[in-house]
């Protein structure tokens, strides 16, 4: 009897995963109960959303305004981002999905939109063609799947950016780097001026992934990583990102990064406190980093004009156009195509009429964000922060490209190789070519 | 002796509840230990990325267990945290424990304070020691003790024998517990008659003090061993199994697998592998020590 208790353990360990499993494995039977089975009217709908947090304000505002005009009911369900991906796995897989979900576009909504999880959106837009090319080309493309659009987003842009604390640069006499010759030349300045060159949030792996993506699209353009989206083979032992990796570990091995950045915890703050405290002089990250950290934790340093940004810097010699960006381009509503014809009904209306119209629009830039959607120039001058907003803005409807963050834009086997690979490249512990390797033996496998 | 007090026990007709009254206990371990179980096993022999349906493909995840040296990593990761686990915490735990045993005030008084961790989450300690630990921020960042200013959870060297010292803290106090009730249950007049025998402090902990908690020590063993097989919360909070692979332990390599990269017929293998361990070692440590059979020591030898 002992013996079975204290096995009790490790089976509990095991049958937590398989429990999940099994919550999911009669995914087949893609029978549409719950969330389904409601409805009533033929044209109009209960229609039920989940989003992840972040733009709640904004989406509530609408749904009830949307509410009060008849057309269908909404209703709304906030999750945060790790929980969430592994929740709507489930619920979608086993037929009791949301009506509308929200998603990141690229290679997350492929892997749906493989499996015929979610409703093609392309006819309805082009029976409103101003409704699409009002989006950002680039944002538009990232809700693509096979040239047909299937996700539409929901919020701002958030290009990544270089930070700087500008009076940390002005006393070590160092300008903003151009070139990445003039970011390699400045680290030995600013280490000797007792700063860090750069921080990062290394405990959380992704922030790496900034580095290697504009490094690669600057070296080689961003038809090296297209190769890899699309699979094809040997396509991560392009000369460019073996090069871009190398270029990572000569800075790394310059000291350009803080002591201790593999330690330094992204989600927590503390690579934009090493900023905003003197500690570090410049930060690559997105433009969340804004209104998500500098302006709430340090905003008497932004106001008093000491954060400044630019553009990430060119590399001498490289393929890569200078005004291409990485970064994450929006989130996206996508509708499930299990759910019945008049919540799917209801929702296409929202997705169409509601999500970004004038409104949404003016809510969202309310919040600091930057909607994808062109002409908006006027509003954004008029909000808060102009300079930063125009900033994002420009740079995101001026790209060249506009890069998806990798980790989103690859399969979930392959984002995830990626990182631990990418770390390790980071603490020098592989090689370039040791790097490239390793990921193309894992996209072959998949 | 033992033996023919085993086969007497067996001989004797059995007395107590009947049998019958085990049935909901065994409908519930049934279906959420055994089946997930089976499920699991099936799931391990496909390939499914938890959308659509599962793939059979065989036994390529198991050769991929056997022959991936990432998962090897995390093999014998998950087994040095298990022995490093042990030779920390059972020392410290079983001397706190037979010194908590006292009755006297000030012992009561030290019990509290090092019972602490015990009401601290997991969450709670690991996003502590985050803090406390960070490179930049954190206690030991001043440099003025410049031993204790390194990058505890970044450096690939240092985040393993990290993260094990900060499950020790949080784990040292449960077994202390369990070590002192260990000791109260030893019959004073033990030591009373080692004392007339002439054997001072430290004979009496090693002849009398160690062998009479063995069963505490089985236990308490057998817990953190197979405890270690399940460590996920904090190292998941302290590194995320990072910096590189350097604290990635089975049960992470299981998590990240499966719901990171859905990949849940690999994990499901990797979870399958994990039972298995699990239940070895606890049948290994019962069958070695005799636990089963649970005699008094108090007769004899």
């Amino acid at each position: 009897m002992m013996k079975a208790k204290k096995s009790l353990g490790a089976v509990a360990a095991v049958s937590g995963l398989a429990l999940t499993l099994a919550a999911c494995s009669s995914g087949d039977d893609a029978d549409t109960d719950t969330s389904a089975g409601a409805g009533g009217e033929a044209t109009a709908g209960a229609a039920t959303v989940w989003v992840t947090a972040g733009t709640e304000s904004v989406l509530d505002a609408s749904i009830a305004a949307w509410n009060e005009t008849g057309n269908g009911t909404l209703e709304m369900q906030t999750f945060e981002n790790d929980p969430f991906k592994q929740k709507l796995r489930t619920a979608v897989s086993a037929g009791e999905g949301p009506t509308v979900f929200s998603g990141w576009g690229g290679g997350g909504l492929a892997e749906y939109v493989k499996e015929g999880a979610v409703e093609s959106l392309q006819s309805a837009l082009d029976a409103e063609p101003e409704l699409r090319d009002r989006i950002f080309p680039a944002v538009l493309a990232g809700g693509t799947v096979n040239d047909e659009i299937y996700a539409l987003p929901i919020n701002g842009v958030q290009p990544v950016v270089f930070y700087m604390n500008q009076a940390v640069l002005d006393e070590a006499g160092v300008a903003a780097p151009t070139t990445w010759d003039e970011l390699m030349a400045a680290v030995p300045v600013l280490k000797e001026a007792g700063v860090a060159p750069i921080s990062i949030g290394g405990a959380s792996k992704w922030p790496y992934l900034m580095w290697i993506a504009y490094l690669t699209d600057r070296i080689g353009g961003p038809e090296v990583f297209d190769a890899v989206v699309a699979g094809e083979p040997g396509a991560w032992e392009d000369p460019a990102i073996i090069e871009a990796a190398s270029m990572i570990q000569d800075l790394v091995e310059a000291g350009g990064f803080v002591d201790g950045y593999s330690a330094v915890d992204a989600n927590q703050g503390a690579a934009e406190a090493l900023v905003y405290t003197g500690k570090a002089a410049m930060q690559l990250q997105g433009a969340w980093a804004y209104s998500g950290t500098y302006s709430t934790a340090a905003a008497d340093f932004v106001e008093a004009g000491d954060l400044t940004w630019t553009t990430f810097p060119e590399v001498e010699g490289g393929a890569g156009d200078p005004t291409n960006v990485t970064g994450n381009l929006s989130s996206y509503f996508s509708i499930t195509a299990d759910s019945a014809e008049d919540e799917k009904a209801t929702a296409m209306d929202w997705l169409l009429h509601g999500v970004m119209d004038d409104q949404y629009v003016d809510d969202l830039t309310d919040t600091g964000a930057v909607p994808p959607i062109s002409g908006l120039e006027d509003k954004i001058a008029e909000t808060d922060a102009p300079e930063w907003n125009e900033f994002v803005y420009s740079i995101s409807e001026d790209a060249g490209n506009f890069q998806l963050s990798w980790d989103q834009a690859l399969d979930a086997t392959q984002a995830d190789a990626l990182l631990t690979n990418l770390e390790q490249v980071f603490l020098l512990q592989i090689t370039p070519e040791e790097f490239a390797a390793n990921l193309n033996e894992v996209a072959q496998q998949g | 002796m033992t033996v023919l007090a085993t086969k007497r026990a067996e001989a004797k007709p059995r007395f107590g509840p009947p049998a019958s009254l085990s049935v909901p206990a065994l409908a519930l371990f049934g279906f959420f230990a055994i089946v997930p179980l089976i499920i699991a096993l099936g799931l391990s022999f496909t390939r499914w990325n938890g959308l659509g349906s599962p793939e059979w493909v065989g036994f390529d995840n198991w050769v991929t267990i056997f022959s991936d040296p990432a998962i090897a990593h995390s093999i014998w990761l998950t087994l040095g945290l298990m022995i490093l686990s042990w030779v920390i915490q059972t020392p410290i735990a079983m001397l706190l424990g037979v010194f908590l045993a006292g009755h006297e005030r000030y012992r009561e008084i030290l019990a509290v304070i090092y019972f602490v961790p015990l009401l601290l989450s997991s969450a709670a300690i690991a996003i502590a020691f985050r803090n406390l630990l960070d490179p930049n921020f954190g206690l030991f960042a001043s440099g003025a003790i410049p031993f204790l200013d390194q990058n505890w959870l970044g450096d690939p060297d240092l985040a393993f024998i990290t993260v094990t010292l900060i499950i020790a803290w949080q784990f040292i106090p449960f077994h202390t517990l369990l070590y002192q009730g260990g000791a109260r249950q030893i019959s004073q007049s033990m030591y009373e008659a080692a004392a007339l025998d002439g054997a001072g402090r430290v004979r009496q902990f090693f002849s009398i003090t160690v062998p009479q908690m063995k069963y505490t020590i089985v236990t308490s063993s057998m817990l953190m061993m197979v405890g270690a097989l399940t460590y996920f919360d904090v190292i998941w909070i302290l590194t995320q199994g990072g910096p590189g692979d350097a604290t990635r332990i089975l049960p992470l390599a299981m998590y990240q697998t499966g719901f990171v990269a859905n990949q849940m017929g690999l994990a499901s293998a990797i979870a399958i592998v994990l039972a298995v361990v699990g239940m070895t070692i606890s049948l290994t440590i019962t069958r070695l020590s005799g636990f089963s059979r649970m005699e008094s020591q108090m007769e004899g030898e």
